[in-house]
């Protein structure tokens, strides 16, 4: 991929392909693209398309052939495909059709036009020109539906969706037979035209029934192949996973057998990524901020597990994106964690739980230790006054602490959302 | 040897000296996980709790259970053959019967919402994960033996989020929609309360808060809309 970067800058790749250049252009790329490939200053094609656009609208076609034809890609790479055609997920490219190829297509028709009205005149090629047209027709349907299926052998591709695509590619097939058939005609007289379509459609039949059982089965080995492959590729994928993660804390384990706190660290940490993992496909970017409260609690729970060896039980009911407030909410919870881990965690698991209301967000980091006075806390201990409560307050929040007399100490806090 | 069921977990300590025995049936397909579950809890003279069968896939777990006839199912939620709620479904008579039924407390190491949700709804009377104490687990067998639901937090947390992330109107207004109350008590089991500390805060009796959360359960396993099913499976899209 990196050995042919950048076609446009420079001579040197060793495979020179001809592609649409995806940045810096103007309407499809062509003209930057071709100048990429020859080596010309782009404004010399750019003005060579135009001049030729003057006469018989020759460029316009010749733009409009090479945007059809020629693949899109950066410099001299193939552009990532998701940026034109291949979307992630199929209804997205439905709702979005590929816009360039539309305006190409209407490029093509007007060049058309004004070259069937400058050559039509003539009696004797304009009956060719209709013919031509709807075999090139016909060929631009199948070849784009050659690219399609390509495409859609990676997305799997709904049922009703090939059905289309089929049909897309029945039409492109009759509109060249159609075309064959008119030519053949015109050639000849009228007289022979039901011939003519009865042999053509004959030949058609024929070439479907001989290919129609080889074609199947090549498609269906294709599709076994493919569900090979993807298997082995998420076999391959756990198998790394559980070698990087998993044997590697099972040997540390191994090596710490007698230290028993280290154990429990070790085995809490590894059992949650392997359920972050297991759970969650996507989610494996371990080293992203988060970005909604969710992720944010887990993950300051986590750490402040890991760090105390203290457990945090977490649940957390709805869900919202950060914001400015929610981030202090976030710092003033995770204090009110470590502090539970310290202070409280020998009488078993600290409860974390959060609950996004309507408009409220609200925490509560709950203990079992021997409880806590905020009145006996000395003046000089910033650590609950300053950092839960004092930074709740400042964001517009609130925070309380309770401590029950059947011991343990409660924090709630609750903000409001910036914005809904 | 007489503070059997470790009264942290809050349910009413029972006289010292009135027996209880619950009889148990082990389902899961670890054996080693048996085996622990096994030495934690199967010290019948301890505990209280005989464990009189066990079974390590569907097809086993139905024969255990139809010849022993148990008070209390031990269900994995994972497991060959169709997993728990296809033994729930086999079971079905069993639960339904007027005459000592059999009641299903579902014990998994999953943490996915589907899977819980899967056997509230296919008729266990709660869920527990595989990382709670021995005393826990003894005391919320003996919850559901007395025909109570048990709810972990997380399985609280679950269902208020179930409840209340739902912008379709109900199908049913009296199933469909979880009481002030209920909410409530759901909320308190999600932060980690024990019914009798949810009772003293709220200033009802141990007795009304049990009735609170059967309720919730009653509403989790009949409430028709399918909103239910598919918040789970959108939850593992998160």
């Amino acid at each position: 991929m990196s050995a042919t970067a950048r076609v446009t800058e420079t001579d040197e790749p060793p495979v020179r392909r001809l592609y649409r250049s995806a940045d810096g252009r103007w309407l499809g790329g062509v003209a930057r693209g071709l100048a990429g490939h020859l080596g010309l200053p782009v404004v010399w094609v750019r003005v060579l398309f135009v001049v030729l656009s003057f006469s018989n609208g020759l460029g316009i076609v010749l733009y409009a052939v090479f945007w059809i034809v020629v693949p899109l890609g950066v410099g001299g790479r193939s552009a990532p495909r998701s940026l034109f055609e291949e979307t992630p997920d199929g209804r997205r490219r439905l709702r979005k059709p590929d816009s360039g190829q539309v305006v190409a297509l209407i490029a093509l028709g007007i060049g058309i036009a004004a070259l069937v009205g400058n050559v039509s005149v003539d009696n004797e090629t304009g009956r060719y020109i209709w013919p031509l047209l709807l075999i090139a027709v016909g060929v631009v349907l199948v070849w784009r539906q050659a690219d399609n299926a390509r495409r859609a052998s990676w997305t799997d591709s709904g049922r009703h969706r090939r059905a289309l695509q089929v049909a897309r590619g029945l039409v492109g097939v009759g509109l060249v037979g159609t075309g064959l058939a008119v030519f053949v005609v015109v050639r000849g007289s009228v007289a022979q035209l039901g011939t003519a379509v009865t042999a053509s459609v004959a030949v058609l039949t024929g070439i479907a029934l001989l290919a129609g059982p080889w074609l199947v089965r090549m498609s269906q080995d294709l599709s076994d192949e493919r569900t090979m492959r993807i298997r082995a590729q998420e076999r391959a994928e756990v198998a790394a996973h559980v070698h990087d993660s998993v044997l590697h804390t099972l040997t540390l384990i191994q090596r710490n057998a007698d230290d028993a706190g280290e154990v429990r660290r070790l085995a809490r940490a590894q059992e949650r990524e392997l359920r972050n993992w297991l759970y969650k496909p996507e989610g494996t970017g371990r080293d992203e901020e988060p970005e909604t409260l969710a992720e944010a609690v887990k993950r300051a729970a986590a750490e402040v597990e890991d760090k105390h060896g203290v457990p945090l039980e977490v649940v957390v009911v709805g869900d919202c994106p950060l914001d400015e407030k929610l981030t202090a909410q976030m710092q003033a919870a995770r204090e009110a964690m470590v502090n539970a881990a310290k202070y409280g965690g020998e009488g078993g698991a600290v409860q974390v739980y959060a609950e996004v209301e309507g408009r409220m967000v609200f925490v509560s980091v709950r203990d079992r230790g021997p409880g806590f006075d905020l009145d006996a806390v000395p003046e000089d201990r910033m650590g609950v006054r300053e950092s839960i409560i004092g930074r709740m307050q400042r964001n517009g929040g609130t925070a309380r602490l309770r401590s029950p007399q059947g011991g343990g100490t409660e924090v709630e806090l609750e903000m409001e959302r910036a914005d809904g | 040897m007489s503070d059997e069921t470790g009264a942290a977990a809050g349910t009413e300590a029972e006289a010292p000296g009135t027996e209880r025995r619950v009889r148990v049936v082990l389902v899961d397909d670890h054996r080693m996980f048996r085996t622990g579950v096994q030495a934690e809890i199967g010290r019948t003279e301890v505990t209280g709790v005989e464990v009189v069968g066990e079974a390590a896939d569907v097809d086993q777990a139905v024969t255990v259970i139809t010849a022993t006839r148990p008070e209390v199912v031990l269900l994995d939620v994972h497991l060959p053959g169709g997993g728990g709620v296809e033994v729930l479904r086999r079971c079905a008579s069993l639960m339904a019967a007027s005459e000592d039924p059999v009641r299903f407390l579902a014990l998994s190491v999953s943490d996915a919402a589907e899977d819980v949700i899967g056997v509230i709804r296919g008729g266990a009377r709660g869920y527990v994960t595989k990382t709670i104490t021995g005393t826990d687990l003894v005391d919320s067998i003996f919850r559901v033996q007395e025909g109570d639901a048990v709810f972990s937090p997380r399985l609280a947390g679950f269902v208020l989020d179930a409840f209340a992330s739902t912008d379709a109107p109900p199908v049913d207004e009296d199933l469909d929609r979880l009481t002030q109350r209920e909410r409530e008590v759901l909320r308190l089991i999600a932060r980690g309360y024990a019914y009798k500390e949810i009772a003293k805060q709220l200033y009802i009796s141990v007795k009304t808060v049990e009735s609170h959360v059967s309720a919730v359960l009653r509403k989790l396993q009949l409430s028709n809309r399918h909103e239910l099913t598919r918040w789970a499976t959108a939850r593992r899209l998160v």
